[in-house]
């Protein structure tokens, strides 16, 4: 455990040293201006103290170039500070490639973690060192918010979208997370940490964890639920095939375009009149109540996994559909 | 008591002959005459009694907030209890003391005074003001004495429309019951200026601390109803059930957060304007100097005022809102920063080769700028986008706000009321008292806060009503400092009140000021001037040198 006074917060993440960085620059140049405030302050304060008998002051009223220099003076400073923290910003904004995904839900007050390879925990994080970590946040309930101190990061998790925040570790370690958005009775409760580990180590865990990777389980959810039904290739087809789709940019009914984002896909299965793929009839229903925020993470790694010619077969053309609460176990070849 | 021999030059050279002993105090008595008084004067002391009790409860919430943060996992609250308190602390604090404090309080006694008026443009508009403040006051207690409420003073949907089980929509109603005080008020002291100013009293000729009154104004006219509106459209979601913030219902919860920075950003404005239209006030008089650079703090008020309505979505910068929005809005409020600076820089100024005196009030002004000095210094990490990002919601925010609002509006707050009790009770507050609580409530305020910069860069999460052990030192220290905050705002309300009986008579001018509201006596008749002063210079001339012949 940490010693029972800390100063400064553990540094983890390769983010973090850009912000301390920026932090103490901060702290250095704010600290001149207020050391030569406070000096100047208190220096008058000594040298025109009133004496006895009180001597008539002058009659100043300023000094136009003056004026102008402890004007332009902080602006010039504060085009620095912003131009520095912009950067990091927008580097927080763009997880690299390759990053390792995770998915985590929020709701009062617990935080849901799933892997992709299928690993789930409540209010932990296992992550290996060294390698980017991307995380795709969402919430069912109200807004919470993902803080991991020792990474100097955080991002607000608000329910009916997802949000990412990604992060490289550096050094192995437990750390905390925080819910920083405050959510209701627990929030101070909706805490837990992050465990960075050794690749090794790392590997190790998720063998030991190891259940169906989160695509598979979204194939489940897509036969169960008959997506296949219309979207299949060939002449039965009553809605696009989803092959290759993620990431692609395609082209709307009733004109413009939308990238097959996270974002796209879920509002395509919750809501599927607002953005319909251009040729195709508005016939999808909702699926709004039926799909949890976990079930719709599984579903789009799905989408995501599938290639060109990847579409399971619909086999079960002749059985009639079940009611969607029955589990149907059935797969394809 | 008046050491100040060297010469000086009051606003106005008519001399006033009141008859003797008539004041806006003796000139009636009994309840009827003052819940019935268009005066002022008075109504500025109902403001007053007003706002010091929710002060009193807003206090009393937050040293509960202080006692029960003393251990990692609470000391005797349960989580609902804390969150409680700690939304009521917000409320009081923000909506029923900063705001209206020192417009209602000092501005509506002063503000005629300092422009050579007898009363302000609407007199019976001023005493409706203060009736609906004290409806919205009166709501806001029941529903947090009856309940209370637990969606913390910002009000984020969606947890404020459909998850709080609480008294949601009374607390709202309540809320935008006193905006509406707070645009009377804002729309009384525009006309006022406009049209009350006496002969002479030019634009130029106003006490900073009318200017900075005129631009608060401005954003409580501009700024408030957007509140109201937000507020409504939540009661919407929360009665009909109709989509405006809530996903679920195809709404945007982070619209509600826009609407309410609009508001609630320019508002940290109207705490702080008035605030530093004091701080000209006292400063000048203190170190008997003509304010340096008058029209740049003139400037700087206005400039705070426009700017600080183009940069509320610095409050949503891990909201999730577009990056180039983000940069846009980091951007705005490092410019939104030079003005305050441009203040400092003046006050500093202003003591060059004066000839200063450590009476209490200018020991409350001195706080302040150091304070004030730091609040602004620290916002400037805060307005760094990739620094926001760690700090944003930990108690580094909290530590730089109220650095803002209590370190700033209430140090100065504490010095204009010593400053003009004299003019307003007649009385004499007792000096080494007043100089003992404002070193109190400095020392007190620092041990306070300091350590939860410390704390937020740590990483403690605001709105945690238990946290890990790491912490505990610095919340400890934190809450040591609170204690002494406490006797230092406890110190002054004991001894005004005992001034009231026994502090020695004022005179008309104690400080040896140059305001027209020190030509009148103390405390003032009911028309303020029994001749309606005619104003031949500017509000600061203390020196002792000849002022030029402007010629008009
Ligand atoms: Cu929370
Ligand atoms: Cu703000």
């Amino acid at each position: 455990m940490p010693s029972p006074v800390e100063l400064f917060p553990a540094r983890a993440a390769e983010i973090a040293y850009h912000v301390d960085a920026l932090f103490f620059f901060l702290l250095i140049v704010t600290g001149i201006a207020a050391v030569g405030v406070f000096t100047l302050l208190i220096f008058f304060s000594v040298r025109y103290r009133r004496r006895t008998p009180p001597r008539p002051t002058p009659r100043i009223t300023g000094h136009i170039r003056l004026e102008l220099f402890w004007t332009t003076t902080p602006f010039l400073v504060f085009l620095v500070m912003f131009w520095w923290g912009a950067r990091i910003y927008l580097a927080m904004a763009q997880p690299p490639a390759g990053a390792i995904d995770l998915y985590v839900v929020g709701k009062q007050w617990m935080w849901k973690v799933q892997h992709a390879q299928g690993q789930r925990e409540i209010n932990e994080v296992h992550i290996p060192l060294g390698q980017p970590v991307k995380l795709t946040l969402t919430s069912e309930d109200v807004i919470h918010d993902f803080f991991v101190p020792a990474f100097r990061t955080k991002i607000d998790v608000v329910p009916g979208r997802y949000v990412y925040e990604w992060f490289t570790p550096t050094v192995a370690g437990t750390y905390h997370f925080f819910c920083s958005q405050y959510c209701g009775t627990n929030h101070a409760g909706m805490r837990g940490e992050v465990y960075v580990m050794d690749p090794a180590d790392y590997q190790q865990w998720l063998n030991l964890k190891s259940e169906g990777s989160l695509a598979l389980e979204g194939r489940k959810l897509f036969l169960q639920l008959q997506c296949i039904t219309c979207h299949v290739a060939g002449p039965k087809a009553r809605a696009p095939i989803l092959e290759s789709l993620y990431g692609a940019t395609i082209p709307l009914r009733g004109g413009g375009t939308a990238v097959a984002d996270d974002n796209y896909i879920r509002e395509s299965i919750l809501n599927p009149q607002a953005k319909v793929v251009m040729g195709w009839e508005p016939i999808m229903p909702t699926f709004e109540g039926q799909v949890s925020e976990e079930d719709l993470i599984k579903l789009i790694a799905y989408i995501k996994s599938l290639g060109p010619g990847q579409t399971p077969q619909r086999n079960e053309e002749s059985v009639p559909p079940p009611p969607p609460t029955e589990t149907k176990k059935t797969e394809s070849p | 008591m008046s050491t100040i021999s060297a010469p000086f030059r009051p606003q106005s050279s008519v001399r006033q002959t009141p008859t003797a002993g008539e004041n806006y105090v003796n000139a009636a008595y009994g309840t009827r005459s003052w819940l019935l008084t268009t005066d002022h004067k008075r109504i500025a002391l109902l403001y007053l009694v007003s706002v010091s009790s929710m002060f009193i409860i807003g206090g009393l919430a937050a040293t509960l907030i202080r006692l029960n943060l003393l251990t990692p996992n609470g000391a005797f609250m349960t989580a609902d209890t804390y969150n409680k308190t700690f939304t009521a602390h917000g409320i009081i604090m923000v909506f029923y003391f900063l705001v209206p404090v020192i417009p209602s309080v000092l501005g509506n006694f002063l503000l005629p005074l300092m422009i050579g008026a007898r009363d302000l443009a609407f007199p019976r508009l001023n005493l409706a003001s203060w009736y609906i403040y004290m409806v919205g006051a009166a709501m806001i207690l029941w529903v947090i004495f009856s309940g209370g409420i637990d969606t913390g003073w910002t009000f984020y949907t969606p947890f404020s429309s459909k998850a709080s089980h609480t008294d949601v929509i009374p607390a709202m109603i309540a809320i935008a019951i006193a905006g509406f005080s707070s645009i009377f008020t804002g729309l009384n002291f525009i006309v006022t200026v406009h049209y009350l100013r006496a002969p002479g009293m030019t634009w130029f000729r106003l006490p900073l601390f009318v200017w900075s009154l005129y631009a608060t104004s401005l954003i409580l006219l501009l700024a408030t109803p957007v509140l109201t509106v937000a507020l409504f459209l939540v009661a919407v979601e929360r009665i009909f059930g109709i989509g405006i913030f809530d996903p679920a219902l195809g709404g945007d919860p982070v619209l509600f957060q826009h609407l309410f920075w609009f508001y609630s950003h320019p508002a940290v404005y109207i705490m702080v304007l008035p605030a530093m239209g004091i701080v000209s006030e006292v400063i000048t008089c203190f170190a008997r100097k003509n304010i340096f650079g008058y029209p740049f703090v003139v400037a700087a008020s206005l400039g705070i005022a426009v700017v600080g309505f183009l940069v509320w979505a610095h409050h949503m910068f891990v909201a999730g809102q577009s990056v180039y929005a983000a940069l846009v809005f980091s951007l705005l409020s490092y410019c939104v920063a030079i003005p305050s600076a441009i203040k400092v820089f003046n006050w500093t100024a202003t003591l060059y080769r004066g000839s200063i005196s450590f009476r209490t009030p200018m020991l409350y002004i001195l706080g302040f700028i150091g304070l004030f000095t730091l609040g602004g210094l620290t916002g400037l990490f805060l307005a760094a986008l990739g620094l926001n990002v760690h700090v944003h919601d930990t108690y580094f925010i909290i530590a730089h706000f109220h650095f803002i609002m209590v370190g700033g509006t209430v140090m100065a707050y504490m010095g204009g009321l010593h400053y003009w009790w004299p003019k307003i009770t007649g009385k004499l507050y007792p000096e080494s008292w007043g100089r003992i609580s404002a070193l109190l409530i400095f020392f007190g305020f620092l041990l306070t806060f300091l350590p939860q910069f410390v704390l937020g860069y740590l990483g403690m999460p605001r709105r945690y009503f238990a946290y890990p052990p790491e912490f505990q030192v610095l919340n400890v220290l934190s809450t040591a400092g609170a204690s002494i905050l406490a006797v230092g705002y406890a110190l002054p309300l004991t001894y005004l009140i005992w001034s009231l009986r026994y502090g020695p008579d004022a005179g008309p001018n104690p400080w040896e000021a140059t305001g027209l509201e020190w030509q009148t006596p103390s405390p003032p008749p009911t028309h303020n001037f029994a001749e309606i002063p005619v104003v031949d210079c500017g509000p600061y001339e203390y020196s002792g040198e000849e002022v030029p012949d402007h010629g008009h």
